[in-house]
């Protein structure tokens, strides 16, 4: 490909475009308006769980025929912890985190005027865009969207009798996730071609910043588990509408027996969950990629255990795939497999232990520059800790028995995944944004963005451990049927009220992403003082991304602070470019 | 309180346009020394305020918390429990203190230099080893605890009991004097026959149904008890927390799930921790004006399983095993009920 500017009218530039930062900017757009729909979600029901059953304005407004004088119905609060966990862990946090950032950088990192298919690239966004809409649309549907929970348990989920939204609300579900997937798989499978084919010159897998190890080995999880969603999606939808039994069986309903023979529902939540549990490494390992290249640049130093920090992402990415039974230890299936999930999923625990340290390696003795994608980082590892001990209660299968699907799991997989990944994120736009759009993001609104998210976060999900304790069940329209759960009702109120707070918070970043793509300040070409290939192409962005020739690489991506024997930098500055050849006599770390 | 709270919202909506506006003039974007020691000494404040969180919770809280287990084979249960959580709260006290000094200790100055630190294997193969012991520790009894509650082979002389989910009520089936269950399947759901049991089954004569109008389900103390779970329509999951007890209920399928009651309801009632809760709870009760509370064992559904399914509860009551023998003697069978039919 040359690097010259082609021709470009505004349909190719801005809509049908192929150039993988545009994509990335249509990738992030779009994940961020379907966040603020995800996040407007939540604070509404959070109103019902603190306040039962009171009258609001807000609810009256936005949820009509589903409302009663301000007070939703137990149907639609189902559909909103439905649709919001959906939209979060898919259309946010899969597609608005991975779509974004390893379309922007891997051409960028590597070294490549593109991906290795821009066309692909770009059917994979608009597959996604269409999956959105679609999902969108579904919330208007008469009977309401989906609501069998974002796991969507049939037969919950294949019977309209069972629950309205199970009508035609599910069937859009089914046909927006059907297209997800498709785009997912096409853009995981060019990340992969791309990162194994188009390195330049000297980038060596082993010279690849962690970012790229981060976006290689999640693309490999999203090819060996995706599909299997497909699979079950499309077997839910011949249950539903052809009249097949694979996960139906003895139904009564509605005062009739229903023709179903010989299914089983266990079935499905086995080949929902063989994507669903790596799904969540799908959305955190490209957070901790991210936080990687981050804490590095910003603590000046290389990031520590770059060797383990590779075998630690490929063993997570392994155990990943033979975990998925911990969801299901009380699901009626063989004890005996409960045995075998506890073992491995303890596993796994391992290499996380030793990503966390080696975070906390890094930031030790470092010069830490503390912009906003640095505190983020840092709320990231925080908040992967935290919701990560908890894992040891979730996964031993003894244990599990008495929380499992308690708030106690709600507070656990928000702050390990949830919260994490979003930090991650947030982390990468503010790191990133120069090379998205040429300017720079204000660092003051930044820093109160960050701190208000962090105090939220908290605030919201550590008590929730405790009333997951007290044996609440999640999913639960009011608790005011049960006396033995009125203590915990002034919990739900404090949290409710630092949901708000966060919710809010987020309009700090909006206001801040939007006024800095017009007005930020114009971005220098290196303005963290990285190392990696990114920051060598200039600010304007060009359809081939360095002018003149494709630079080469000559080191790997962590030579911060490095210094000769008299301890002065080598260099001359506290970063060495990538591009950088070794002086004579320089140990290649 | 309502409007108090609406007004704090547009002012803090106010506040925080007038503060971005004034905010997005300054040009600065890069973090400088001074922003480095501001937001370095701001991780100290936060430690502060996430210390005294987590030691609010860990010490207020736990009066929230369920009472000590009322099985028996919960007992282990609750000390796997103690000990993982003594164990990740020591970790994480240390990793979080960590993870919110360093930023303060290290924040950037221009005549700094950091230290180029990429590897030590010495360190790696710590970190590396020391959880793999800990989880060795953890997974050995979890596994020991999760066989000895799931195996129910060598139960003695245990009472059979069916409980049978539906959209959105609990039913129960006691497995009669011969302590067999006869047969069930949704064909034979029919009148009083709500449970689709078949009565041409030997063992399904003197099997005991619960009265469907406000059922409570009584258990004998220090007998085993071995559930079986069945389910109409959906997925549910029968969630008994005080016995540290919970297992789905899926159409199609029977499963299964045992433990022995430890405390009757009486003595449950005056135990220490229960009481502390049941003040908390009866105070706030009185405030809003409603009854007491009184403490009693329940039944709940705790998987997804339609509108109503946040009330979807049984009541469980545990007598002394003479009492229960009393009772379930007066009970009638469910061939006597169908016949009278």
């Amino acid at each position: 490909m040359s690097d010259h500017h082609h021709k470009e009218t505004f349909v190719t530039k801005y809509i049908f475009s192929q150039d993988h930062k545009m994509i990335s900017k249509q990738f992030l757009v779009t994940g961020i308006f379907m966040g603020i729909i995800g996040v407007f979600m939540s604070m509404i029901f959070r109103l019902q769980i603190a306040w039962p059953e009171k009258s609001f304005t807000i609810i009256e407004a936005f949820l009509g025929t589903h409302q009663t004088d301000g007070v939703m119905d137990p149907d639609m609060y189902l559909a909103l912890v439905t649709i919001h966990g959906t939209i979060m862990v898919f259309f946010v946090l899969t597609a608005g985190l991975s779509g974004t950032f390893s379309n922007l950088l891997i051409p960028l990192q590597i070294g490549a005027r593109d991906m290795a298919s821009g066309f692909l690239n770009m059917i994979s966004y608009w597959l996604f865009f269409i999956s959105s809409v679609i999902m969108v649309i579904s919330l208007f549907v008469e009977a309401g969207p989906a609501s069998a929970g974002w796991t969507i348990y049939p037969p919950l989920s294949a019977l309209p009798q069972a629950i309205p939204g199970s009508g035609l609300g599910m069937t859009l579900w089914l046909v927006s996730m059907a297209i997800f997937v498709g785009s997912s798989l096409i853009g995981s499978l060019n990340y992969i071609v791309t990162i194994f084919n188009l390195r330049t010159k000297g980038m060596n897998m082993t010279r690849l910043p962690l970012t790229m190890w981060a976006f290689f080995v999640t693309a490999i999880i999203g090819v060996v588990s995706f599909p299997v969603l497909l699979s079950a999606v499309l077997l839910l939808i011949f249950d539903r509408s052809f009249g097949t039994s694979f996960y139906l069986s003895d139904i009564f309903i509605s005062g009739e027996v229903l023709h179903y023979q010989g299914g089983s529902p266990v079935l499905f939540e086995h080949l929902f969950w063989f994507l669903g549990h790596p799904e969540v490494y799908i959305v955190l390992l490209p957070a901790l990629g991210i936080t990687s290249e981050i804490i590095a640049t910003n603590s000046r130093k290389p990031i520590f255990g770059y060797r383990a920090m590779i075998g630690s992402i490929m063993a997570i990415a392994f155990l990943s795939t033979i975990v998925w039974g911990h969801h299901m230890f009380i699901s009626g299936m063989n004890p005996f497999l409960g045995s075998v999930f506890t073992f491995t999923t303890l596993l796994i625990a391992i290499p996380s232990a030793v990503k966390a340290f080696n975070y906390i390696t890094t930031l030790w003795k470092g010069n830490l520059q503390l912009n906003p994608a640095m505190l983020f980082s840092i709320g990231l590892v925080s908040t992967f800790v935290t919701g990560g001990l908890t894992g040891l209660v979730l996964g031993d299968s003894a244990l599990d028995i008495n929380v499992h699907d308690t708030y106690f799991v709600v507070a656990h997989f928000h702050l390990v995944m949830g919260v994490s990944a979003i930090l991650g994120m947030f982390a990468g736009v503010y790191h990133w944004f120069p090379k998205m759009y040429g300017r720079m993001m204000n660092k003051t609104l930044g820093y109160w963005h960050f701190w208000f998210t962090m105090i939220a976060a908290y605030g919201v999900f550590f008590p929730m451990h405790f009333i997951g304790l007290a044996g609440l069940p999640r999913r639960y329209y009011t608790n005011t049927n049960f006396p033995m759960f009125d203590d915990v009702a002034d919990v739900n109120v404090v949290i409710t009220l630092f949901a708000i707070l966060g919710g809010l918070a987020q309009l700090i970043f909006l206001a801040n992403f939007f006024i800095s793509i017009y007005r930020g300040k114009k971005a220098t070409q290196n303005p963290w003082k990285s190392n990696t290939l990114e920051w060598t192409t200039p600010v304007e962005h060009l359809h081939g991304n360095w002018p003149g020739k494709i630079p080469e690489v000559h080191r790997w991506a962590y030579d911060y602070s490095k210094v000769d024997e008299n301890g002065e930098y080598i260099h001359g500055e506290d970063f060495v470019l990538q591009t950088t050849p070794l002086k004579d006599g320089e140990d290649p770390s | 309180m309502l409007a108090l709270f609406y007004i704090f919202i547009a002012v803090a909506i106010g506040v925080s346009f007038w503060q971005i506006t004034r905010i997005l003039n300054f040009r600065s974007v890069i973090a400088t020394d001074k922003d480095n020691d501001t937001q370095g000494k701001l991780f100290l404040w936060f430690t502060a305020f996430f210390y005294a969180m987590m030691i609010y919770c860990l010490i207020y809280m736990n009066v929230l918390m369920l009472p000590e287990s009322a099985s028996i084979e919960g007992e282990h249960d609750d000390n796997l429990f103690n000990i993982t959580f003594i164990l990740i709260g020591i970790v994480q006290f240390i990793m979080q203190f960590l993870i919110f000094y360093f930023p303060y200790k290290y924040r950037g100055k221009k005549e700094n230099k950091a230290l180029f630190f990429a590897d030590s294997h010495k360190l790696e193969v710590i970190w590396t080893i020391a959880p793999t012991i800990v989880l060795v520790v953890l997974v050995s009894y979890g596994l020991w605890q999760w066989n000895n509650i799931m195996d129910l082979s060598d139960a003695e002389d245990p009472l059979v009991i069916e409980v049978y989910a539906k959209q959105f009520q609990w039913e129960a089936r006691y497995a009669g004097d011969d302590n067999a269950l006869g047969r069930g399947n949704v064909n034979y759901i029919k009148g009083i026959n709500t449970m689709g049991v078949d009565m041409s089954d030997v063992n399904a004569q003197d099997d005991k149904k619960l009265s469907a109008i406000s059922p409570i389900m009584y258990l004998p103390k220090g007998r085993k008890i071995v559930f079986k779970f069945r389910s109409q329509d959906v997925l549910h999951s029968a969630y008994m927390p005080h016995f540290r007890a919970q297992m789905n209920c899926v159409p199609g399928m029977v499963t299964e799930f045992g433990f022995t009651p430890k405390f009757t309801t009486e003595e449950m009632r005056v135990q220490s921790e229960v009481v502390a809760k049941t003040t908390v709870i009866n105070e706030i009760r009185k405030e809003k004006g409603e009854d007491p509370y009184e403490f009693d064992y329940v039944l709940l559904c705790n998987k997804i399983c339609g509108a109503s399914h946040f009330n979807m509860q049984m009541k469980i009551v545990v007598v002394e095993e003479e009492t229960f023998d009393k009772w379930y003697g007066e009970q009638p069978s469910l061939g006597e009920e169908l016949a009278v039919k």
